[in-house]
Order: structure tokens, then C-alpha cells, then sequence
């Protein structure tokens, strides 16, 4: 950005004509001047300050700057005194560095907008470039690599040369052949040698760089420029489709999460439960109550939050469940439609006690630490809460096959639900089976809701928008086999997330719901299904 | 065969005879109520319930608000006011039907509400066969001036226009990212901002448009292509006329996917303070926001509105945001006027509305235009950690609102006006009434 290079000189000269001007003795100097323009509250004087700060040369520019970025610069707008507060607490005054024991009162924190953090990275990777932490030198050539800034070859030099850590210099060589790129005077030889850095680099920001090239270089240099942007597409057109594939594999693990309760409540025992979806609602809001209450009572435990969330969401939403079949759905077995509109009833009922409860607006449930951010797997990235997601998902599902195939009550449920009248005879109390198989399947979709919060709204609304894909999934699968359930959730999201690109989100919606309808179509009883005397009962 | 028909008579008679009697009764018991306490009813058609209670219940509370004030001040015209609520439940039908009733039966005297554009067109034609008046407080697509509804939310160059002048003169924004959710709002709104920006020379193959469904939660795909896209060497701003509830996602997947609004800001037109007092302002941060007003701003108007709101809910917390401005301000116009012709006669109401100013929160004026339209200030806001926006620009002084966009051909020759030519389309260039619309 030449533009705002200069910018910065015609900053450091006005400050340097302005003391000769003023030559106020004490306090003259380019430095003071610039730092007393923080306090003016004016996005262009702010502009002027950091550039006039991160080129003096004084050594505290970096903690201004740094402090500016984390909102900890204040400024006095009626004394013109800027104040940097450490993050130990501590507070010194910007120009002179001396100690001040508190803020005067009407100070208030430099504001910045998008333009000026823009300003502020830049002018923080031209001072930690020489940083003794690797990490930061390598972050600070990154962004020298993305500003691509000429005034800062001399020390990107000057660093490449000491440079140990074999990283950092990775990220230095970039950020050298970013800035020879784009710098007017770069010999061809010196060019060619960068669009080769460039393009070993083959991401995103790399292709950036070589296609944001103006016309005014050199033809070769053009040229190898434009085979390096083909290479890379190529590259990153590959990596697409195993983005595809993992976007496929994490919508599917979501899809999974939602209907896999309902693969127990529908699918094992036959109830058409429309109410399923409050159930993964209520546990999303028991998520934010137990959220609160550590926000609260014990802020060093917000990191575990899911963890301690999850059993209580599956016990409260189990126990919901539990009432509901004790309360409605007994009365109601083998007539399906009444099933329907009553727990469609349901779902209103509950939906509006929340929305009284805790009021209509959405809640906010935060994500732990190790919910939040990305890494980089190849050329894509790859998010926390997805990874986190799709893990839990396997894990709930192989313990719940594990339960229905070792425990007691899952030799239980299977023998009501495959011949209830020989259960029956057999001593097992039918009834009480029923409700636990129902508590049971309200709390999987609980436990879900308890994942859904760190994706998707916490509101009154947050079941009906699952209650359609987890039916899909359940009917698409195979009404009653668990296995089907897992199948047709990664099918259904492998084909949207192949079919979204292509078609856009609505049209690959319409067109997966089509698909599915053709399918049950051919094979009305889904994927997977069950044979023998159960399909009969 | 005949006696059923003899049993259908005498029913049918019978029932007549009772419904005629219930009538005369209710009818007296009217009377009588009526005469006990004069008051001039206020509709209020908010959803309650459903997928819009989330932001319409504000709304609702904002106009009993507004009653309680104005009937502390002693009313309107030395009458009470009285408002009538009713549940819409976020079902568009019911909104027509629940307008008729409010007309009909309550005979109110004026109606405020409606939030999405398909609630607002579901009921036209009822408040223009009832010939009542409707206020209605949200930004919206445009290409509509209705001789009984007052807009007092902004018109689309009232709010996305200028948040592309701002983009384009302050970020130098090159690349343009329209998303929105597939509905009649951000369907036009793209409309319109794709043909002001080929007017300022923006390329088609730098502007991408893309439509999710309601309530879309998985953006993965959408947010890795903006990411492409805005890979292409030039600065790259996202516009989203995204609705509410699918925000929280969209942000949370850009803040995981590590792009931070000073790489591709998002500039919303659908995430106020109400939105975003419900979620994790952490990835959103930088990010902005195009109002006609922020709760944040410096006024003593806003601060006396903000001390008696929050004292009124009793929640100390609680925020306020841009449509309950536009009520606010379409509130005391509709007072004013009611008060200049001394009567609530709909038709008196309609014609004296034009011209009337009412202070708006945020140190201006704002006046009814002549169709029935507000002018407003625009702000460009930034979302602080807080759940607040932080005001980087606004406008330097208010802006009229256009009916009908200057940039579309369809309706470039179109104006509303009530006052002159009364008629709600009329083209200046045949100079004739009629065209798209009414």
C-alpha cells in the first residue's frame, strides 16, 4: 500500500513542521505530537498517529500500538493526555512514559473502525518482526506477507539473515517475495524468483497476491505469474472437493445429532413425535442455564460448561420425556394421527413456555475455548466445533448401540418393540419399558440440543428447524434401524453439500427433498429395512 | 327429505332470532361501554408468537409504551387512549384477518404493525377496502407508496445505498458480496444495490449474489466461497440482507473460518441491538450495521427515551433499536396530526399526515413526505463487544425517502404523492397515475 506509506511520511513531515513551528520545548517533538492526536477522536488524525508512532523509533511505540489494538489506549479529549493501561493494570502516560497512578475520569478508549485495525496490524508486523518469540515473528510476516508493505524489505532483510527458526524463515522468504512482487524497482530475475515463492505457497491469499498484480510488469514475469495462478487453481480445485466432502461429513454428523433420538421415539417405537425438536430445545436452554450460572457463581469452570451441560440436558429432557409418554402418548398408541396432533400441540405448548419463560429473543450460550477457532488441514480449514461435533456425534451413537446390545434395558426395549405381547409374558413390565424407551430417545435429542447451541440460535424456534431433517433422515435410513439412521444423515450430507455449489442453498434443499421423495418412492420402507415378523407387528 | 328441510328452517330461524338478540345486547352493551370511557383505540398487530415474536414483541411493547406516556400526558384530543392487542402468530393470512377484526370490531382508530414485507402486503388490501390507517417501522424493500400506510422505517436508499457509498468511498470496497435470505426484501434489495453498483462501474464478475433459505444454519460452503471470493486481490465487502435468526451462525462460521472484519467486513441491514443481545458478540466484532439510529447515540432525546423505556419494562438492560425509533417517531406524527384536524376520521388523519415533523431520537427532525415516506439520517455502526454499535459515519444531513428506486428501470419515472397529484405511482415522464402497484 503505497498510498498509505506515504500517508505515514506526510504524517512524520507534518509532525515534524508542526514542532518546528510551535517548538513548544518540553514537550516538542514528532513523537508527543502524534500521540497527543489519539485524544482528537477523529478517525484520520488516529490514522496519521499510528503511522507517525510505528516510524519514530521509539521505544514505545510498540506497547501504544499493541495497546491500541486491545482497547487499552485512552485518551483525556480536554487535556490531550493519552494514556496506555498495561495489561498487568498498569498505567503510564503515552508520550512521556512516566507512571500515572489512574485514568482521569472522563478518559475514554481510542476508537478505532476497520480501516484503522488495518493500519494497526500492519504497523505491529513491522515491530514484531524482530520479536525473540517465533510465533510472533511468524504472525507479524504474515501480515507483512498480506500489506506487502516496500518499508519493510530492509528488515525482513535484515531478519531473514539472522533468522534460525525454520518457520519463521519460511514465512520471512513469503513476506520477501510478496513485498519484490509488487515493489516497482524489483529486477525480473528478482521477480521470477517470487512468483516461484509464491506459488510453492499454492492458498488462498497466495493467488490474491499474484492475480491483485497490476499490468505494469515485466511480460515474463507476467507470464509465469499466470501459469502459477492456473497451477494453484488446480491445486485448490482438488482441495474443494475434500472440503466438499468434509462440509458433507459434518452437516451429516448435525443431521445425524438431531434425528438420532428420533431414530429411537420413531423408529424403535413407532411414535410420530412432532415434539421431538422442542426436545433438542430444551436441552440447547439447559445448556444456557448452566452457562449462567457458571458465568455467574464460577467463571473458571466456563471451559467445561458442555461437559457438566450435557448430563443435565439429557436428564431434564429425558425426564420431560418420561411425563409425556406417562401424560399423552400411552393414550394414544397405535392411532398415529392422533399421535401427530397431539405432540404437534405439544411442541406449541412447550415452544410458547419457553418463549415465556425465558423470553422470545435468542440466548446467548458461548463457545469454550476449544470450541472456537480453526486450523489448517492442506489448503482447507477446518473449525473446532465441527471436529468437536462430528466426534461427539459417533461417540453418542456407538454408545447408544452399545446400550440397546448390552444392556438389560436394551434387550428390553428390543423385545417390546419387536413382539410386546410375548414381552409381555415374559415378565417384563411393557409399560414401564415404553417410558424409559422414551426418556430415552428425548434425551439423545436433549444431549443434542446441548451441541446444536455452540451452531446454530438458542431461541424458542431452534427445534422446528430440525424436526423436517431429522424425520428425513430417520424415513430415508430406514424406519428402525440405527444403522440406517447413520448412513442415510452422511448421504443426505455429502449429496447437499456436493449439490450446493452447484446449485446454490435453496435449489440443493429443493432438490435433495425430491430425490428423497423419488427414493421412498422405489423403496418405500428406506435404506435399510428391517425384515422378518417385526416389520409385520 | 322434508322435514329435514322443515328442521333446517326452524333452525336456521332460531338461530337467526339469537344472533339478532346477542346482537342487540352486545350492541347495548357497546353503547353503554362506550359512553362510560371515551377512548380512541390504537391497534396493535404484532406477532406474539411464531418465527417473527423474536423481534415483533418489541414492537408491541414499544406501542403500549408509547400509550402509556402520551395517556399520562393526558391523551389525545382530552380522550384516553387505548390500545387493542392482537396475536398474528407470525401467520401472513392471519395478519389480513386480524387487521379486519382490529378495523371491524374493535374500531380502532389507527393500527400499528407488521414486521416482515409479506405481512405488509397481506394486509393492504384490507386497511384499503376499511380505508384505515396503518404505521408501519421497518426498513424495506421499496417500490410501494399506499395512500393508508406511513412508512416510517427506512426506504432501501435510506440504509443499503448509503452503506455502499460508505464501503466503496471509506474501505474501498472493489468486490461485492450480496447474500440474503430468499424472500421478497433481499430479493429487491440485491435488485436494486446490483443496478447502483454497475452504475458505479462495478463489473458483474465482482459482484456475487447468493440466497440461503429461512433460518439457514449450516454455512460452511457459503462462507468458504465469500473466502474465495474475496481471494481475488481486491478488497471485498460481504452485503447482508441475511434475516435475524440465520446471523448467529454466518457469524460464528466467519469468525471460526479466521475472517476478521477488517478482511472482508459484513455490513448488515437486519442485526440491530435486539439481535444481537442474544448471542456472542466475540467473532462479530468490527463487523457493521446500517441504521437510522443506535441505541449509543449521544442525544439527550435517546438518553431520556432509553431512561424511560428501561424504567417502563423495569429491565434495566434492556435495548433499544431502530424500528422502535420509526415508531416512536410515527407515533407523535400520528398524535400531531390527529390533534391539527381534531378528529381520528381516517381521511382527515391520511391528508393531514403529509408535512407533519416529529423530533426524531437522534438530535434531528423528521417530516412525513408526501409519499408517506420519513426522512431519516443513515448511520454506518460497528458491533462493539457489548452487543452495541459504535458509529463510524452517518449522513450529513437527513434523507428523504424515495418510494420508488431511481435505480431500477421499472420504477425509475415513479413517485409517490398524496398530497398533489394523489396517486401513489405516478409517472412523470407520461405524467399519468397507474403503472406498477396500486
Amino acid at each position: 500500500m503505497p498510498a498509505n506509506f506515504l500517508h505515514r511520511i506526510r504524517a512524520v513531515l507534518l509532525a515534524i513542521l508542526l514542532t518546528a513551528t510551535f517548538a513548544v520545548p518540553a514537550l516538542a517533538g514528532p513523537f508527543e505530537d502524534a500521540v497527543a492526536k489519539f485524544a482528537n477522536d477523529d478517525f484520520s488524525d488516529t490514522d496519521e498517529a499510528i503511522g507517525a508512532v510505528a516510524t519514530s523509533g521509539n521505544p514505545l511505540a510498540f506497547p501504544i500500538i499493541s495497546a491500541l489494538q486491545e482497547g487499552r489506549l485512552s485518551a483525556d479529549p480536554d487535556t490531550k493526555k493519552v494514556f496506555v493501561t498495561g495489561s498487568d493494570g498498569k498505567i503510564i502516560d503515552a508520550a512521556t512514559g512516566a507512571a500515572v497512578d489512574k485514568l482521569p475520569d472522563n478518559a475514554a478508549a481510542v476508537r478505532l473502525n476497520n480501516r484503522l485495525r488495518r493500519a494497526v496490524e500492519a504497523a505491529l508486523g513491522g515491530l514484531t518482526l524482530l520479536s525473540p518469540d517465533p510465533a510472533k515473528r511468524i504472525a507479524a510476516a504474515q501480515s507483512v506477507f498480506k500489506s506487502h508493505e516496500e518499508s519493510a524489505l530492509a528488515v525482513i532483510d535484515d531478519a531473514l539473515a539472522k533468522e534460525t527458526n525454520k518457520g519463521a524463515k519460511a514465512a520471512f522468504t513469503e513476506a520477501r517475495a510478496a513485498i519484490l512482487l509488487y515493489k516497482p524497482d524489483a529486477t525480473e530475475v528478482e521477480k521470477l524468483e517470487a512468483v516461484a515463492v509464491v506459488k510453492a505457497r499454492g492458498d488462498q491469499e497466495a493467488m490474491a497476491l499474484l492475480t491483485g498484480l497490476s499490468g505494469d510488469v515485466p511480460p515474463n514475469v507476467a507470464r509465469a505469474a499466470a501459469s502459477a495462478i492456473t497451477s494453484i487453481q488446480s491445486n485448490l480445485a482438488m482441495w474443494s472437493m475434500v472440503q466438499n466432502a468434509w462440509y458433507g461429513l459434518s452437516l451429516g454428523s448435525v443431521l445425524l445429532l438431531a434425528a438420532i433420538g428420533l431414530a429411537i421415539t420413531f423408529g424403535v417405537m413407532g411414535v410420530i413425535n412432532m415434539a421431538h425438536g422442542e426436545m433438542v430445545m430444551i436441552g440447547a436452554y439447559t445448556t444456557f442455564v448452566v452457562q449462567e450460572v457458571i458465568r455467574t457463581r464460577y467463571p473458571g469452570l466456563f471451559d467445561y460448561s458442555l461437559l457438566i451441560a450435557v448430563p443435565l440436558a439429557f436428564l431434564v429432557a429425558g425426564a420431560i420425556g418420561v411425563l409425556i409418554e406417562r401424560g399423552i402418548i400411552r393414550f394414544l398408541y397405535g392411532r398415529p394421527l392422533e399421535t401427530l396432533l397431539a405432540t404437534w400441540g405439544l411442541s406449541l405448548v412447550l415452544q410458547q413456555a419457553v418463549r415465556t419463560m425465558f423470553g422470545p429473543t435468542n440466548r446467548e450460550v458461548g463457545n469454550p475455548s476449544w470450541m472456537s477457532g480453526a486450523f489448517e488441514l492442506g489448503q482447507i480449514t477446518i473449525t473446532y466445533n465441527r471436529l468437536w461435533i462430528l466426534c461427539f456425534t459417533l461417540a453418542v451413537f456407538v454408545i447408544l448401540l452399545a446400550m440397546l446390545r448390552y444392556t438389560a434395558l436394551g434387550l428390553e426395549m428390543r423385545a417390546v418393540t419387536q413382539n410386546r405381547r410375548m414381552a409381555a409374558s415374559m415378565g417384563i413390565a411393557t409399560s414401564r419399558v415404553d417410558a424409559l424407551t422414551f426418556g430415552l430417545g428425548s434425551g439423545i435429542a436433549g444431549i443434542a440440543g446441548v451441541a446444536l447451541s455452540q451452531i446454530d440460535n438458542v431461541s424458542p424456534n431452534l427445534g422446528q428447524s430440525y424436526i423436517i431433517d431429522s424425520f428425513m433422515v430417520v424415513v430415508f435410513g430406514g424406519v428402525g434401524n440405527l444403522w440406517g439412521t447413520l448412513v442415510g444423515a452422511f448421504t443426505l450430507g455429502i449429496a447437499n453439500k456436493f449439490l450446493e455449489p452447484v446449485a446454490g442453498a435453496v435449489l440443493g434443499k429443493i432438490a435433495i427433498l425430491v430425490l428423497i421423495i423419488l427414493f421412498i418412492q422405489k423403496r418405500p420402507r428406506g435404506l435399510f429395512a428391517l425384515k422378518g415378523r417385526a416389520v409385520e407387528a | 327429505m322434508l322435514t329435514q328441510l322443515t328442521h333446517d328452517i326452524t333452525t336456521m330461524s332460531r338461530r337467526r332470532w339469537l344472533a339478532a338478540t346477542a346482537g342487540l345486547v352486545l350492541g347495548l352493551a357497546a353503547f353503554s361501554n362506550a359512553k362510560a370511557q371515551e377512548t380512541i383505540k390504537v391497534g396493535v398487530l404484532h406477532s406474539l408468537s411464531g418465527t417473527m415474536a423474536i423481534s415483533e414483541t418489541t414492537l408491541k411493547d414499544t406501542v403500549l409504551f408509547l400509550i402509556d406516556e402520551q395517556n399520562k400526558k393526558g391523551g389525545v384530543l382530552g380522550k384516553k387512549l387505548e390500545a387493542v392487542v392482537v396475536d398474528p402468530a407470525s401467520n401472513w393470512p392471519l395478519f389480513a384477518e386480524k387487521a379486519r377484526e382490529l378495523i371491524t370490531k374493535d374500531k380502532v382508530s389507527v393500527v400499528f404493525g407488521c414486521w416482515t414485507s409479506v405481512s405488509r402486503k397481506s394486509v393492504l388490501p384490507v386497511f384499503k377496502e376499511l380505508n384505515s390507517i396503518l404505521f408501519y417501522p421497518v426498513q424495506y424493500e421499496g417500490e410501494e407508496s399506499e395512500r393508508n400506510v406511513f412508512y416510517t422505517g427506512a426506504a432501501p436508499n435510506q440504509q443499503a445505498i448509503p452503506a455502499v457509498d460508505y464501503l466503496m468511498k471509506d474501505e474501498k470496497v472493489k468486490r461485492w458480496v450480496l447474500a440474503g435470505t430468499d424472500y421478497v426484501y433481499p430479493r429487491t434489495t440485491n435488485k436494486i444495490l446490483e443496478a447502483y453498483l454497475k452504475s458505479k462501474g462495478v463489473k458483474q464478475e465482482d459482484i456475487m449474489i447468493n440466497y440461503t433459505p429461512f433460518g439457514h444454519s449450516d454455512w460452511q460452503t457459503i462462507v468458504a466461497d465469500i473466502k474465495k471470493f474475496g481471494s481475488a486481490g481486491k478488497k471485498t465487502a460481504v452485503v447482508s440482507t441475511i434475516n435475524g435468526d440465520a446471523n448467529v451462525p454466518f457469524y460464528k462460521e466467519l469468525g471460526n473460518q479466521g475472517i476478521k472484519a477488517t478482511d472482508i467486513p459484513v455490513v448488515a441491514f437486519s442485526v440491530g441491538e435486539e439481535e444481537l443481545a442474544g448471542i456472542d458478540t466475540k467473532p462479530l466484532l468490527g463487523h457493521l450495521a446500517a441504521w437510522n439510529y443506535f441505541q449509543s447515540i449521544k442525544d439527550p432525546a435517546n438518553e431520556k427515551f432509553i431512561k424511560a423505556w428501561q424504567a417502563y419494562t423495569k429491565n434495566p438492560k434492556r435495548v433499544t433499536n431502530d424500528p422502535m425509533e420509526a415508531h416512536v417517531i410515527g407515533f407523535d406524527m400520528w398524535v400531531k396530526a390527529v390533534e391539527k384536524v381534531k378528529s381520528t376520521d381516517p381521511d382527515k388523519v391520511i391528508d393531514a399526515l403529509p408535512g407533519i415533523e416529529a423530533k426524531n431520537l437522534t438530535g434531528g427532525t423528521s417530516k412525513m413526505l408526501p409519499n408517506h415516506h420519513i426522512t431519516k439520517p443513515v448511520f454506518i455502526g460497528e458491533i462493539k463487544a457489548n452487543g452495541q454499535f459504535d458509529v463510524v459515519w452517518k449522513t450529513p444531513g437527513l434523507v428523504a425517502g424515495d418510494a420508488w428506486s431511481k435505480e431500477l428501470d421499472g420504477s425509475k419515472d415513479l413517485i409517490g404523492d398524496w398530497v398533489g397529484k394523489k396517486c401513489g405511482n405516478y409517472n412523470t415522464k407520461t405524467n399519468k397515475c397507474g403503472g406498477q402497484g396500486s
